[in-house]
């Protein structure tokens, strides 16, 4: 972000990492190559908490509500609607944007503490009426998107989005597009002055800066993505659950992020890569897998608040983004 | 007849009880440099900081550049070109040194162009131009201080607020100050508020002394010296100790 | 039943309701208003104390008031014991830093109940009140237990009252929630005044789980709805003032009652948590101190 820095190597990187995972598709065995395509989706979600966590420094305890409105946005307009693929996708975007916009007008009134209980209690309304509406919804038990709407048609080209190479390939490609956006606004005017109100808000104003405006706008941004991540989950995996938009659901992204590294371009990724190696090993041995999200999240805030890529930023490798 | 840049009419500030600025009229022309002085708890930084819009005033009137600012959102009268420095050192230790100055460059430029070249001659008017890639924390205090200027400069703003800004500096660091000043009231009114007397007289057109919230004086640096009621509220000659 | 009766029974059910919260939310509104700092794991503190009210009643089996009476004893003090723990080993190391706390305490709240599902299991049990007698009103019969919780509830909350303005402790704690530094220059140990409300905050929602587990069973995943009312009532009470906690909780308990008595108790908890959500957009000042952040 500095004069000083490094665009190529930076985007050197990033491409190298992209390529790694295309490169797994063909050497995964399968139940890791279904796990990945996961990884891939919920790292956009981490990926779309960090643009608002990491950068703006707002900390929200509510993100699974803007994932649950891309997952419903376009799991229920293929339900009920009958859309396609691509409109299914374009209608989660537009129901996590709406929503960001409205939660952020709200919410970006308060900050601190009360915006994490703010954040909180109205992602709890919205899982309540998921709940509540079911017999649009379906409730708790969600409802399943048949296979048979699952298809993507380009003209004669037709993509099956249950095939696990096209499901690994449709996510990667969604990682790809959300990693290179972050990169990008981290490096633009607008994250510089997301960042400057992290660290100073009431300096940021006094250079002229509308910091609600662009409070707002990282909202909506990091909302939107999180949406897609929601949408690409459902139409990829099939199915659209009210336990998505639950508590643990908003704190998971904090997790990933927070252990891959904040305001990191890449710090999501690997987070959430890492809490699921971690997790799936861990599994073999014992069925208590919150313990581990417990103990992860109170050992990184104790000993490792930067978390990994922050960390090796800190120490060793400044250029990285 | 120039207009003048800044009025305030009977501007007036409560804290619970207190009346911490209480009923100040006060004009400012353009390309003035005007000091304000003042014992501690005069109100001098409560009055900068409404005309900045930092803090909202109980009850008066801004104007600026006879448009009425007295609601405008802060950010809004920077905008305006209203600048303020603070007074205590608030560049952001955890941005480099360049960033800082990106911040407000980049706010004043129009879309498309790159903000490097503007950075790098602010920096440089400030002389510190080979410290650009440095953490601003990481800088000594003075540079810090240098940096908070740099930083107002880079708003180009039409009327700078300066809260002490050369408090902790040496005596070399101010001399560059004083410097530094009068090439920006070139283009710049400057208000400043300033302990160091000598740099006061030396360096201000107008001076107006505040005491208890109010205006006592206004005048140049040769009718302050003289003022008798000056002298004694805060010059500390003569009588004036007790008061 | 006609309405009349009907609505006299939601408003007892209530006023239970509101017994129980109103101690729940003391313990959280005393961490926040001394220490500044928000305990996600509030909740799991109360359920940890009905699943060892349980814990202690099977063990010592004989008559159920004996082993409610050792509950009402030995839950509380284990659970301030953990919670004693929890403040030294993470969250003093944290220097109470309001957004790391936030974070640490959602850790633990993970933790504890991850073990309660591990050591406990995932059924509800319940635990046999200390005695089972039923007065005959005119219309309906009702459980004295549930008066004699609501009497209960009073007391301890006029004993928490009577700490915290008449004795040392009190004024000790209200001096660190005053000024911490000061405090600490004239020889308040801090530290161990936080360690210490720390504790009696979640001994207090101990407690107020060991009056609640004869009617309502203990269950790993009980402490959800108490954590959120408890905000609801924190929020809505202000924060540090025990009559406004306890008003807040009769007013959220009572109507609590009677809205999930006439209407979907998702519906309510819906309405409720929206309308106290904004009121702390729009009314952040008076109800989350002066600086929220």
């Amino acid at each position: 972000m500095s004069g000083q820095d490094k665009p190529a190597k930076i985007y050197a990187l990033h491409l190298a990492v992209l390529a790694a995972l295309f490169a797994l598709n063909f050497v995964l065995p399968a139940y890791y190559h279904g796990l990945m395509a996961r990884i891939l989706v919920l790292a956009v979600f981490a990926m779309g908490y960090n643009v608002l966590f990491g950068y703006a420094g707002l900390l929200s305890l509510g993100h699974a509500m803007f994932f649950a409105a891309g997952m419903y946005g376009a799991g229920l307009g293929v339900v009920h609607f009958g859309l396609g693929v691509p409109l299914a996708f374009v209608s989660g975007l537009a129901c996590g944007a709406v929503l960001s916009v409205v939660i952020g007008l709200l919410a970006l009134r308060t900050s601190g503490v009360a915006f994490m209980i703010v954040t909180m209690m109205f992602a709890q309304v919205f899982a309540l009426s998921l709940i509540y509406f079911a017999a649009w919804t379906g409730g708790d038990q969600g409802l399943v998107i048949p296979q048979t709407a699952r298809m993507l048609n380009f003209g004669a080209v037709a993509l099956d989005l249950t095939d696990p190479t096209v499901r690994y390939m449709t996510a990667l490609a969604l990682c790809a597009v959300a990693l290179f956006m972050t990169a990008a606004l981290v490096r633009s005017r607008h994250g510089r002055v997301l960042v400057a109100i992290r660290e100073n808000e009431e300096r940021t104003k006094m250079l002229g800066y509308d910091t609600f405006a662009n409070k707002l706008v990282a909202v909506t941004v990091s909302g939107t993505i999180s949406a897609a991540a929601g949408a690409a989950f459902a139409l990829l995996f099939g199915y659209v659950g009210a336990n998505f938009a639950g508590v643990q659901y908003s704190i998971l992204p904090l997790l990933w992020v927070l252990l891959g590294g904040a305001a990191t371009t890449l710090g999501p990724l690997l987070g959430t890569l890492v809490m699921y190696v971690v997790t799936d090993t861990a599994s073999s041995f014992t069925s208590a897998w919150l313990l581990i999200v417990g103990v992860v999240l109170i050992l990184l805030v104790l000993f490792f608040p930067k978390g990994i890529l922050g960390t090796l930023r800190a120490r060793w490798l400044g250029w990285l983004p | 007849m120039i207009d003048p840049l800044l009025v305030t009419k009977g501007l007036t500030r409560r804290f619970g009880g207190l009346k911490a600025v209480d009923g100040v009229d006060f004009t400012l022309m353009p390309g003035e440099i005007r000091a304000v002085i003042g014992p501690n708890g005069a109100g001098k930084t409560t009055f900068v900081s409404m005309v900045c819009g930092r803090i909202l005033p109980s009850s008066g009137a801004i104007l600026f550049d006879g448009a009425d600012i007295t609601d405008m959102p802060a950010h809004r009268r920077v905008r305006l070109g209203i600048a303020y420095t603070f007074q205590i050192t608030s560049v952001f230790p955890n941005l480099s040194v360049y960033d800082n100055v990106a911040l407000p460059v980049q706010r004043t430029m129009g879309d498309g162009r790159a903000p490097h070249a503007d950075v790098m001659t602010a920096l440089d008017k400030v002389g510190l131009a080979d410290r650009a890639a440095m953490q601003a924390g990481q800088l000594a205090y003075g540079h810090q201080r240098l940096l908070e200027v740099a930083m107002g400069l880079a708003l180009k703003p039409r009327l700078l607020i300066l809260d002490e800004p050369t408090q902790g500096l040496s005596d070399a660091e101010i001399e560059d100050f004083v410097r530094l000043v009068r090439t920006v009231a070139e283009d710049a009114t400057v208000l400043l508020i300033e302990h160091n007397m000598p740099l006061v007289m030396q360096l201000a057109d107008r001076i107006t002394v505040f005491d208890a919230g109010r205006v006592l004086a206004e005048g140049t640096p040769e009718q302050i010296r003289a003022d008798a009621a000056v002298q004694a509220a805060y010059l500390g000659t003569g009588a004036g100790e007790a008061a | 039943m006609a309405f009349g009766p009907h609505l006299l029974l939601a408003v007892l059910e209530g006023l239970v309701t509101a017994a129980v919260l109103s101690l729940t939310a003391l313990g959280l509104s005393l961490v926040f208003g001394v220490m500044r700092i928000v305990n996600v794991a509030h909740g799991e503190f109360f359920m940890l104390g009905a699943v060892l009210a349980w814990a202690v009643a099977n063990a010592l089996g004989g008559h159920p008031a004996l082993g409610f009476v050792a509950a009402l004893v030995i839950a509380p003090l284990i659970v301030g014991a953990v919670a004693w723990l929890a403040e030294r080993l993470v969250l003093s190391r944290l220097k109470y830093n309001p957004e790391s706390t936030i974070v640490a305490t959602i850790g633990l709240l993970y933790v504890i109940q991850q073990l309660a599902l591990t050591f406990y299991g995932p059924e509800a049990r319940p635990v046999a009140p200390p005695f089972s007698y039923r007065l005959s009103l005119p219309w309906f019969g009702y459980s004295a237990y549930k008066l004699s919780i609501i009497a209960a509830a009073a007391l301890l909350l006029i004993a928490t009252w009577l700490v915290l303005t008449r004795t040392k402790i009190g004024l000790t704690m209200r001096a660190t929630q005053y000024d911490s530094e000061t405090a600490q220059a004239f020889g308040i140990p801090v530290g161990r005044v936080y360690a210490g409300v720390f504790a009696l905050g979640a001994m207090l929602a101990a407690l107020a789980a060991v009056l609640i587990v004869p009617i309502s069973q203990a269950h790993y995943l009980m402490g959800q709805d108490p954590l959120l009312l408890s905000f609801i009532v924190v929020i809505i009470g202000g924060l540090g003032s025990l009559r406004g906690t306890v008003v807040a909780a009769v007013l959220i308990g009572v109507s609590d009652g009677v809205v999930s008595m006439f209407f979907s108790p998702t519906l309510a908890k819906m309405i409720a948590t929206l309308a106290v959500a904004l009121v702390l957009v729009f009314r952040p000042q008076g109800l989350f101190g002066t600086a929220p952040r």
